[in-house]
């Protein structure tokens, strides 16, 4: 199959809609960031960087990013871990109940959110009797991060085949060398690579964080759900998410260039 | 030339304790096995289901309506509201309406734009354009959210540039909220078919357009077969986020109520885990029976 000129030009086109209806709410984002209307009319009145100046000095914001990185780190690496281990597991052994294994890993993200989280919180409080902290948060975030490390790192395991894992056995290498040079360098990508969803996925969540934060710790969607609907903080949410969605370029920039690099050398 | 050292072309490895133990697990791949799944298999079992298997028990409870605590009588009463209950009815219906068509918007509009980056763009645009679906992943929910709710307001954008064409915007309601959720999750299922459709080698579409394939049965016959997992794939996030969700509808779906809401309604306001674990079983029972459906399609490997 050959796709023709018009074909090739229809799918383009197709594609530019697409991306343009994908940035017209955050072009308003981020129009808005800088509008004098606090709330939000179209088109703006008037344009002040007011906003900006606030945001950087708003100190509720800045601790709630703070809160939320920590958790996401800690539960990223939490499911790096896990994931990994789960994955060798399923891919390299064949035993009975594999199946209802890889459903498991895969149930915390399948069901909704508020499932998960009202079994969580009822778990935390009236069956362990623990108190809601940035521990249970990130214990919650941990069990549905879990997936996407999984995917990347089970896929990557089924490409690479173990030949090169046997030849390093042969010539007389032990589990964790093998493990540490051959093993782990073929992973590295595919570890950053769920490593960053998971953390874009902790950092984001508000169902799950909302049933297990109680009421002292507040993370960035929380805080940004509390104020959301206030008139004066509207706009500076609006210059929060817009400075997040430029800085999340380096990662994925990052994340890409490192698949890339390996597609070249494969 | 390098001598190799007595005893052979490999010198035999130093006889240390972590030698032993590497020995003794590539003897045992079993015990291997068990040390890897240990870990994960306790958190998973642990936080997780004990966590899901509680609170289903919960909805065979009661609340005590003067004292507001659960009392731990066994009654089916709350799975049977749930079931013949009028309201309950309506909302599943319309929260799986919602679920549906999301996940075919979501497919529709993945379907081109992933082929294009995958079949069509060069190396150079295929990375731009990644990066291009992914970054909007980490604009807040919330903020694309409230950001839909104010693009499609009476004030909003849409209604400022169809105006001169005599349209409005939709409003809020049911389309505003199928817009929103579509447009939340579309990331999710562009990926997956993307990754799909990289695999599908181009030597096989060459082959099968000098074997006389046109364009439109290549694509059925060839293409459509090999990337539909990653179809099913895609479509268990759009459709089981949907299911879930609450806060979406409560932002720009007007006065309408999906699962997620009763749910958390009973949680909170009306303080009645039992009944919401009766509600919460509804998504449930529903998004078993579709990852059993799309079990054997050999979807859930290419989550």
């Amino acid at each position: 199959m050959r796709l023709s000129r018009p074909a090739r030009a229809v799918l383009a086109a197709l594609t530019g809609i697409i991306l343009a209806v994908i940035y017209l709410p955050l072009i308003v984002v981020l129009i808005n960031s800088f509008s004098t209307s606090t709330n939000l009319t179209w088109p703006p009145p008037g344009l002040t960087l007011e906003w900006w100046v606030k945001a950087f000095r708003n100190e509720g914001a800045l601790n709630a990013i703070a809160t939320s990185v920590q958790i996401a780190i800690v539960a990223t690496l939490v499911s790096l871990v896990l994931g990994t281990l789960i994955s060798l597991a399923l891919q390299r052994f064949a035993f009975f109940g594999r199946d209802a294994v890889s459903l498991l890993v895969i149930l915390p993200i399948a069901l909704p959110g508020i499932i998960t989280g009202i079994a969580l919180n009822n778990a935390f409080r009236t069956i362990l009797g623990i108190q809601l902290s940035i521990a249970t948060v990130i214990i919650a975030h941990a069990t549905f991060c879990i997936v996407t490390v999984f995917n990347n790192v089970i896929a990557r395991l089924r490409r690479v085949g173990m030949n090169f894992e046997e030849a390093s056995a042969d010539l007389g290498a032990g589990l964790w060398t093998t493990f540490r040079l051959v093993t782990f360098p073929q992973l590295r990508s595919a570890l950053f690579a769920g490593g960053l969803l998971a953390f874009a996925l902790s950092f984001d969540e508000i169902i799950v964080t909302t049933f297990t934060a109680g009421s002292s710790v507040k993370t960035l969607p929380i805080w940004i759900l509390d104020n959301l609907f206030r008139p004066n903080q509207a706009p500076i949410v609006n210059v929060i998410a817009v400075v997040l969605v430029l800085v999340s370029i380096v990662p994925i920039y990052v994340a890409q260039r490192l698949a890339g690099a390996e597609k070249v050398t494969r | 030339m390098l001598q190799p050292e007595s005893g052979g072309p490999v010198p035999a490895p130093r006889d240390t304790g972590a030698r032993r133990i590497s020995v003794f697990l590539s003897r045992h791949p079993r015990l291997r096995l068990s040390l890897l799944l240990s870990a994960p298999l306790f958190w998973l079992g642990l936080v997780y289901i004990v966590a899901l298997a509680a609170l289903l028990i919960t909805a065979l409870w009661t609340v005590d309506t003067f004292t507001g605590t659960i009392t731990q009588t066994w009654t089916l009463d709350n799975i049977v509201t749930v079931l013949t209950g009028s309201l309950y009815q309506t909302v599943t219906l319309r929260t799986l309406g919602v679920a549906v068509v999301v996940t075919v918007v979501d497919v529709l509009v993945a379907l081109p734009i992933a082929f294009y980056m995958a079949k069509v763009a060069s190396t150079r645009w295929q990375r731009v354009l990644v990066i291009a679906v992914l970054m909007p992943l980490w604009a807040s929910y919330l903020v694309k959210a409230y950001a839909w709710r104010s693009v499609l307001s009476s004030d909003g954008i849409v209604d400022w540039l169809v105006a001169p064409f005599g349209g409005q915007t939709p409003g809020y309601g049911l389309p505003a909220t199928v817009i929103t959720l579509a447009y939340l999750w579309l990331p999710y299922v562009i990926l997956p078919i993307y990754a799909g459709l990289e695999r599908v080698p181009d030597s096989l579409l060459e082959a099968s357009g000098d074997l006389g394939g046109r364009t439109g049965s290549t694509l059925r016959l060839v293409v459509l077969p090999m990337i539909w997992p990653a179809i099913i794939a895609g479509s268990i996030f759009s459709f089981s986020l949907t299911l879930g969700d609450y806060i979406t509808v409560n932002i720009v779906g007007g006065a309408n109520q999906m699962l997620g809401n009763l749910v958390y309604t009973n949680v909170g306001a009306a303080n009645n885990l039992p009944l919401a674990a009766a509600i919460a079983l509804i998504p449930i029972v529903i998004i078993f029976g579709y990852l059993a459906a799309v079990r054997r399609t050999g979807a859930l490997d290419n989550l």
